[in-house]
């Protein structure tokens, strides 16, 4: 299966995937099975918009107009990182 | 250097198991059930764990649904604030005791898988009728869309199943497989002839999962831990001694690793009696090979310090006789030819060998 988002596609973590704040390192983690990914502003920026409702052209458009940067090197961004997380099945998409 | 926090911790709530599996990575001396941690221990050392760092639990054994409050400490797990998995065969837990730990806050289930067939799998893990009840207890996790992961451990006489086993997984609704072979540790060890895969069947096998993981990105994820008697270079056992995990025994000893009691020389402070913390960080145990300064030459030396640290303790001393040794499965250590020698007995024997059953400890 590709595992490129399309722009509708609503991006969602699955049952079992979940973001926590570390409360001793600092920062947040995605926790998932057998798995904690410490995430850095960029990954934690990303995966908050990650509800489920809003679609992967929501999310680029928002962190685009969030930090004032070109949407094409956003989008890049965020798909390569979605699709890091869906090839571990961390994350699905809701057609 | 300076030592981080653990992440994880596997915590074998005992080592009673209807099962026995003859690869079972248990001490050879198991722990009988008197010996057992109470229900408020295990959920005090659970509170620590995530005081110290731990995100991630593993709620292990022997089978963990041997354990009555199974329930009571996946809640106490869960309020820790830890993200819980419970390693299973799956033998004890019942439609209600599922409702129970889902309730209770349990994020992930790991459950075993012995073979694809009731014959193979009953034969191996030395239970009649545990394939089937496996698969009931399957279907009530798919059923309840708890995230699973199916755990399969490989050997000579199943790893030609392969196929069928990444059939199952999917089948099964898990989202992660780990095609895991037996590494020689515990009750394995007096099983090596047994056991062993060949160099075909280990190599059909990187090709297989190299296959299935590309056929099946998105659906299915891999983790695959090749036998260690045919690698080139040896495992980052735990990620590193005392850098990124902890186990705790059934009978509360704070481990490195849960083969680490087989080095006569380290003592393990227990948590009934030292905080979790003085014994992560201060325990000598747990300092005594940290970073890789105690490494020989060989390594010191090697570029791949930093990626395996040298691999495992355990198996350092099991087969080197020195706990401080390069890895001998490492092509560069000097004590290589060991292993090669065990792998011509072990072939030498197969054909011949039997299984030497885990036996279960009965007070
Ligand atoms: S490996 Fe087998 S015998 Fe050992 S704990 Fe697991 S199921 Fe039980
Ligand atoms: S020599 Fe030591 S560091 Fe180098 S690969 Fe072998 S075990 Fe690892």
């Amino acid at each position: 299966m590709s595992l490129a988002l399309a722009p509708t596609d609503r991006p969602r973590l699955p049952r079992g995937v979940r973001l926590a704040q570390d409360r001793v390192r600092g920062g947040m983690v995605l926790l998932a099975p057998e798995k904690a990914i410490a995430l850095d502003a960029i990954g934690e920026a990303i995966l908050t918009r990650v509800t489920g409702d809003a679609t992967f052209a929501e999310i680029v458009s928002d962190l685009a107009d969030t930090y004032s940067a070109p949407r094409d090197q956003i989008e890049s961004d965020v798909q390569a990182f979605l699709q890091s997380l869906r090839a571990r099945v961390f994350l699905t998409v809701v057609k | 250097m300076t030592t981080p926090p653990p992440i994880a911790m596997l915590a074998e709530l005992t080592h009673r198991c209807p099962l026995s599996c003859p690869y079972c990575s248990n001490p050879v001396a198991l722990h009988g059930k008197e010996t057992e941690l109470a229900t408020e221990t295990w959920a005090d050392a659970f509170v620590q764990a995530a005081d110290l760092g731990v995100l991630q639990l593993h709620l292990s054994g022997g089978e963990p649904a041997s354990r009555p409050d199974l329930v009571d400490l996946t809640r106490a797990a869960h309020e820790a604030g830890l993200y819980t998995n419970l390693i299973t065969s799956g033998i004890g837990l019942t439609p209600k005791r599922l409702d129970a730990l889902e309730a209770a806050g349990l994020d992930h289930i790991q459950l075993s898988l012995q073979g694809t067939t009731p014959e193979l799998a009953d034969r191996i893990g030395g239970y009649k009728g545990g394939f089937e009840r496996k698969m009931m207890v399957a279907e009530e996790i798919r059923k309840r869309g708890l995230p699973l992961t199916l755990n399969a451990v490989m050997h000579r006489h199943n790893l030609d199943d392969l196929d069928r086993t990444i059939d199952m997984a999917v089948e099964l609704g898990a989202r992660r497989l780990e095609v895991a072979c037996v590494q020689f540790h515990g009750w394995a060890t007096l099983n090596r002839a047994a056991l062993l895969p060949t160099r075909e069947q280990t190599e059909a096998t990187k090709r297989k999962v190299a296959e299935a993981e590309a056929r099946l990105r998105g659906t299915l994820a891999f983790d695959f831990v090749p036998p260690d008697y045919y690698a080139d270079y040896p495992k980052a056992c735990m990620g590193g001694w005392g850098t990124a995990g902890l186990n705790i025994s059934p009978d509360g000893k704070v481990l490195p690793c849960h083969a680490a009691e087989t080095i006569p020389h380290l003592t393990f402070d227990n948590i009934r009696d030292t905080p979790l913390r003085d014994i992560w960080y201060d325990s000598p145990a747990f300092n005594a090979y940290r970073g890789t300064d105690f490494l020989p030459d060989t390594c010191q030396s090697c570029d791949r310090v930093e990626v395996d640290f040298g691999g495992c303790r355990c198996q350092a001393l099991a087969i080197a006789g020195d706990a401080a040794a390069t890895d001998p499965v490492c092509r560069r250590s000097p004590d290589h030819g060991r292993v090669d020698r065990l792998l011509s007995e072990a072939m030498a024997e197969a054909d011949s060998a039997t299984f030497t059953y885990r036996v279960i400890p009965r007070p």
